[in-house]
Formats: C-alpha cells, structure tokens, sequence
C-alpha cells in the first residue's frame, strides 16, 4: 500500500496542515511505510465480529441538564493569541 | 534522603524527622545539579513548591495531614496545572499556561503534594523514545547515550535519578509502563476510567490512562489511593469505590494463577531479557504461584490494531489546535484557512503529523471501513483473548519491552521499528486493563521490566503481587551511578 503525493496534498488539506512539495513526497513514503503495517489486519476475517468503541463496553452517562461552569471567558481569552471585546480575532472571513 | 521511597519519606514526615521545605528544597538541589544532563523537566516550579512545602508543614503541624502531604512530585507536562505552563512537549503549546488543574493535579494537590515542576514527554504523547519532544530528547541516567523510552521519558528519568518521590504519566500504548521498565521504576496503568483524564491533553481518548510512576509498587498503592476515583467532569471515569490498596500489599501468593502468553515470548525477545524475566517468575513459582502456559493469539496484531486507533482518535482531538483561541499562531496569516494552515504546519513536528495524516487518511471516505471499522472490530478480538486469558488466570506477566533501552537516534528515523517496540504494552490498552511494570534483574547494566496484566479493575492485586517480589528483591531500590 502506497500513497502518491497528490494524496498526501489532500489528505493534509482536509487536516488543515500546510505542506511542500518535497515534505508532500517524504510523508508519501512514511505513510506508505505505515499503511503497509497496518495492513497485517486484513490477514484476519473478521465477518459478523462487534466494531468496539469503548473498553468497558459501557455506555456514556447523561449529567443533569444544570448550568455547573462560571464565566471563565476572561481568563480563557486572556491566553488567545488574539482577542478584543470578548471576540476572538481572525482574519477576514466575511467582506 | 532522596535514596528512600515515597512511603519511607511519608513515615519520616509523619515523625517530623524532616519537613517538606527540607525535603523540597533537597530535590530542587538535585534538579539543579543533575538535570542539565539529563533533561527531564520542561519546568521547574521552585517557588510554588517552596510555598507549596511550607504550607504542607503548617498543616501537618495542625494535625491535618494525609499520608502524601508535603512530598514532593512531579508532572508530566501533558497535565494542566494552573498559572504553569502546559507544553505537552509541543510547539503548539509552548506558550500555554492552562487556566485550571487536571482532577489529579487538583486531588494530589488537596492531599498536599508539592510540585517540584513538569517533565519532558514526546510531542503529545506520540513517541516511545522521548526524541520527539520540542524541548529535546531526555537522556536516560543508567547511560545517557540511551533513551529513556516514551511517551512518559521525562517523569521516568526524573524517577530514576531520585529527582522528585514520585510522578505521573500518562499511557496510551505502554508510555508508562514502557519508560518504567528501560529506566527501573515502577509504573502503573490502571484500568481505563480509574482515573479522571480531565484536565489530560486528549490523545487517543479511548485508550489514554493517567498513572503513577515510583520506585515501589508501594508507592504506587499510595498514589493510585488519591488518583483513583469517580470525576463527574470526566464522563469516561467510572463510578466504582476506591479501595485502600495499601491494605492489601501483603496477601499470599499461595494459589494465584499467573499466565505465561506464548506470543510474548517468541522471536524478538531479547536473550538477555527473557533470562531475567524467567528468573523473575521463578521467584513466584517457588512463592507458591501456580504458573501457566496461555495464548493471546491476536498479539501479533495489536499493534497494526493501534495504529489505526489511536492515529484517527488523535486526528480528531488535534483538530482542537488551530490558532485561533491558544497555542501557537503563525505570523501574518492572509485568510482563515491559512492561518490554521500554517499555524498547525509550524505547531506541530513530525511524527504528530505523521499520526495526524494517518488518522485523517484512515478516516477518510472511502477508508473508513477497510481501516477504522476492521481495527475496531480486531480490538474486540484482542479483548477476547484477554477475557478468555482471565478465564483461567488470574493475572498475566512477561516481559514490559523486547529489549533493554536502545540508543538515541537509533530509532528515531525508522517509526515502524518504534512502533514495534511497543508489540508487549499495546493490548493491554485495546483491552483497557491495568498493567504495571516493575524492575527485575538488569542485562548489561540496564534496566529490565516485568510487566503484569490485571483483570479489569483488579489494581490492588498486581500491586500486591509486585510488591510481594519487591519485598524479597532490590532491583527496584538500586540507583544509576553517578546519581
């Protein structure tokens, strides 16, 4: 199993992870290299077998529906690369 | 002082044969001394800890001490501890200081623990050789051309040198267990859900498990003690009591089953390793353990397994980084999508994108069936064999990694021989069942892990069983030279 590096370009996109050309080709190889590990599982038949999401086989408990947090904004924001006014600054997104 | 364990030091409180601020400061010498070398704390604290020590003995002298209150600990940088920096080994979070503590961090801290400082670790726990760390690689102190093993690299060579009584890791696919057994120490995995992961750096969100890391099973008994427990920030934690595992340390041996898996003993195994492993066993044949031959015959893929698992969890819980509320920002971005772009291509190093693009590709339409889909359904496999395994034993041992520490850089440009050196601890994880390793006799002057594998919420019988051993031998007392 190999993946070309037009591949790669995209699957780093749908990540949202900038990437050259040549780091684009060195990945291709690592992944490559990953996938063919990985590949061992198709040795077994897994027909009718469970997927398993959770260790315990348990189910995810449901809390009251009550307002339990305070208001951290500005301690949250005062780590923000950038923020004004209680926003969050990013570039333009809408003209 | 620094040679005692942790229970030791606790009695030694207790009698007021030593304060906290005496003990804290003797540690911060040796961080001072002995880390520059070595290079297993991200962060030191010496002002919370002073503070953190003083305010532990005025408590013990208005007699409202716990049995972990004014000793000194160490965090791996993945926990969020308030007003500190939390790196996570990351460029991405160089410049994060968390705005409130992980459960364990604030529960240890309600114990009054003292906070020496946070340890190196792979970047976001992905690595099993600590060279994958922003802040460079640690070096492990029984040889410093070795690693320490990972993702947990920095807490074990903090342990190992005696540079804090005890400290946490977490562990995903063996990063406890793991870096324990290449460094001597004793590291514990619990069950999945013993310990709230709130306040965890989320990796691989099904698999992740915070632990002790010490120099006796002991220790680890009066760790897991306020670690343990149900968190309601942690829906994951599960609602069981909390036993005092300190009181079972001393049960009899007579009649418990230990099984010996085939598959962890075939080709791979060092010669060296498998001779103390064995030797080690014998010290429980001859205790009055019935010994047993079992299989897991899916071993040989739990490792495949995991990488599909634990990369597409990974993808999913990174995507959280992205410029835009903390972490690393890149200069000037032109629009939206090149400021997450950019900011995550120059956040991140390369073998947490490696994992990030595995899973994200895993994922993919297309791929989620053949990839996702058949790894979840090898995961129940693997824990079928354990559910079987436990039918007839009732607890598993053999060897914590295939070989002694390997050297820096040996590795660290070949992933697939890495990740192969994980093929003993990642089952474990799949299951979600707790594992702990402990020092056995050395091969060539290095450490050697016994790993034991527990059934499900069944901690206080492996630290029974390991401290039975540890009470007849001294491997896990003996200290690197030079430290």
């Amino acid at each position: 199993m190999s993946l070309d590096h037009t591949t790669v370009s995209k699957i780093a996109h749908l990540a949202r992870i900038a990437i050259t050309a040549p780091e684009a080709e060195q990945m291709s190889v690592a992944l490559g290299r990953i996938l063919e590990l990985v590949d061992r599982m198709q040795q077994v038949d897994t027909t009718g077998v469970a997927p398993m999401a959770h260790p315990l086989h348990m189910t995810q408990p449901l809390r009251a529906d009550q307002v339990t947090e305070t208001d951290l904004r500005e301690v949250a924001q005062a780590i923000a690369p950038a923020a004004e006014s209680g926003l969050y600054l990013v570039p333009r997104v809408v003209e | 002082m620094h040679q005692h364990s942790l229970a030791q030091l606790s009695a030694m409180l207790a009698s007021a044969e030593l304060s906290s601020v005496a003990l804290t400061q003797h540690y911060l010498d040796r961080i001072a001394a002995l880390d520059p070398a070595l290079n297993s704390y991200v962060t030191v604290t010496p002002d919370i800890a002073l503070t953190q020590a003083a305010a532990a003995d005025a408590r013990r002298a208005r007699g409202e001490a716990t049995p972990l209150t004014g000793l000194p600990i160490a965090y791996k940088d993945i926990f969020c501890t308030q007003a500190v920096r939390t790196s996570c080994g990351s460029r991405m979070l160089d410049n994060f200081i968390a705005p409130y503590n992980a459960t364990v961090v604030q529960r240890l801290a309600d114990a009054g623990a003292v906070m020496l400082g946070k340890t190196n670790m792979d970047e976001f726990a992905m690595g099993s050789s600590n060279e994958t760390s922003f802040y460079g690689p640690v070096r492990n102190p029984w040889d410093r051309e070795r690693v320490p093993g990972g993702s947990s690299g920095g807490s074990a060579a903090a342990m190992a040198a005696r540079m804090c009584a005890a400290t946490l890791g977490t562990d995903t696919g063996g990063s406890i267990r793991q870096p324990a057994s290449l460094t001597g120490i004793t590291g514990l995995k619990p069950t999945y859900g013993r310990i709230s992961r709130y306040g965890m750096i989320a990796f691989a969100s099904s698999l992740d498990q915070a632990g002790p890391m010490t120099q006796s099973a002991e220790d680890a008994a009066l760790m897991l003690n306020v670690m343990a427990g149900f968190d309601p920030k942690d829906s994951t934690s599960v609602d069981q009591p909390v036993p005092d595992y300190t009181a079972s340390l001393h049960q009899s041996l007579k009649g418990v089953r230990i099984g010996l898996p085939a598959e962890y003993f075939e080709a791979g195994l060092d010669a060296g390793v498998r001779a103390s492993v064995e030797a080690a066993i014998d010290f429980y044949r001859q205790q009055g353990a019935e010994i047993r031959d079992i299989s897991l015959p899916n071993t040989n893929l739990a490792v495949a397994t995991y990488y599909v698992v634990a990369p597409a969890e990974c993808s999913s819980n990174l995507s959280r980084f992205d410029g835009v509320r903390f972490g690393h920002r890149c200069a000037n971005p032109v629009d939206l999508e090149d400021l997450y772009k950019r900011s995550r291509a120059e956040g991140f190093g390369d073998e947490v994108k490696r994992r990030i693009l595995t899973g994200t590709y895993v994922l993919s339409a297309g791929y989620y069936d053949a990839y996702y889909v058949k790894a979840q359904q090898l995961r129940h496999l693997i824990s079928d064999d354990f559910a079987r395994a436990f039918e007839q034993v009732d607890v598993i041992m053999g060897p914590t990694t295939p070989t002694t520490a390997f050297r820096l850089g040996e590795k660290a440009d070949d992933p697939i021989a890495m990740y192969l050196s994980d093929v003993y601890t990642v089952a474990c994880n799949m299951a979600g069942l707790p594992g702990i390793s402990i020092p056995v006799e050395p091969v060539q002057g290095l450490p050697v892990g016994l790993q034991l594998i527990g059934n499900y919420f069944d901690e206080a019988r492996l630290l029974n069983i390991a401290h039975l051993y540890q009470q007849q031998t001294h491997w896990h007392q003996q200290m690197p030279a030079g430290i």
